[in-house]
């Protein structure tokens, strides 16, 4: 596969994106661990928090040219990388085969409805700060 | 965990990272749709190998590298929300609500797949 400069350059920004997003969830899923049949607390708070700066981030570089890496970097780097479907999923059957079908429903709505809001609360944010410039 | 198991963690998920960013450029090169397939296919294959990992019953250092590390990273929640927003503000409310609810559905019939191969194994 033959890469552009800029290619090359976008991967690597995005590589140093997902070192950092990866050691932060890592880590505070080892430094929170969970018991089975609790609320996936770790998994959770970095779903959310990564939704509300990927609004933002969005929002904040919309306008930017194609070779900027602040997105690559901060967006699909860090905050995809923050955050985790597969996780999110093996948590939910793992509920589930542990008979805890409410907790389960629970966490899957309360997971996508506050992330939907984290986004656009991330996107507003930042159109607010944009407006007091 | 050893400072080398976080140091793979690290490595993988910047690999993780960088490989989606790759399908998902490569299938919407491909397939130009509105539906987000490119992260769908991700998440889905991602739930897959998760339930696989952990139905196989990796466990200690290894599952945190390849399952939180690996997988985990591959995978994405922030970007797969953002594209549901983006098609509802595009006026396609109705591929916002499938990105939701068909990843939803897939991914968790994948993971219980994947669980139970990983078991069978």
């Amino acid at each position: 596969m033959r890469l552009s400069q800029l290619d090359r350059r976008r991967l690597l920004a995005i590589y140093l994106g997902g070192v950092a997003g990866a050691l932060l969830r890592v880590g505070l899923a080892q430094a929170a661990p969970v018991g089975p049949g609790g609320w996936p607390w770790a998994t959770f708070a970095v779903n959310m928090a990564g939704a509300l700066l990927l609004g933002y981030f969005f929002a904040l570089f919309r306008d930017h040219p194609d070779e900027s890496l602040h997105h690559p970097f901060l967006g699909t780097g860090i905050c995809g990388t923050l955050t985790t479907f597969s996780t999110m999923q093996l948590e939910l059957f793992e509920l589930v085969d542990g008979g805890r079908l409410g907790l389960a429903a629970g966490y899957c709505a309360a997971t996508l409805a506050l992330g939907y809001l984290c986004v656009r609360a991330g996107i507003d944010l930042e159109r607010r700060q944009g407006v007091a410039r | 965990m050893t400072p080398l198991g976080w140091i793979a963690v690290g490595l993988l998920g910047g690999a993780a990272a960088a490989a989606r960013f790759l399908i998902d450029a490569a299938i919407h090169a491909r397939y130009s749709a509105p539906f987000p397939l490119g992260i769908f296919a991700v998440n889905i294959a991602g739930a897959l190998a998760l339930g696989l990992v952990a139905g196989a019953a990796l466990h200690g250092q290894a599952l945190i590298i390849v399952a939180g590390g690996g997988i985990g990273s591959f995978t994405t929640f922030s970007t797969w929300i953002l594209d549901s927003h983006r098609l509802g503000q595009a006026g396609l409310a109705r591929i916002a609500w499938l990105n939701i609810g068909v990843s939803l559905v897939v991914g968790f019939a994948a993971v219980a797949f994947g669980h139970w191969l990983g078991g069978a194994l």
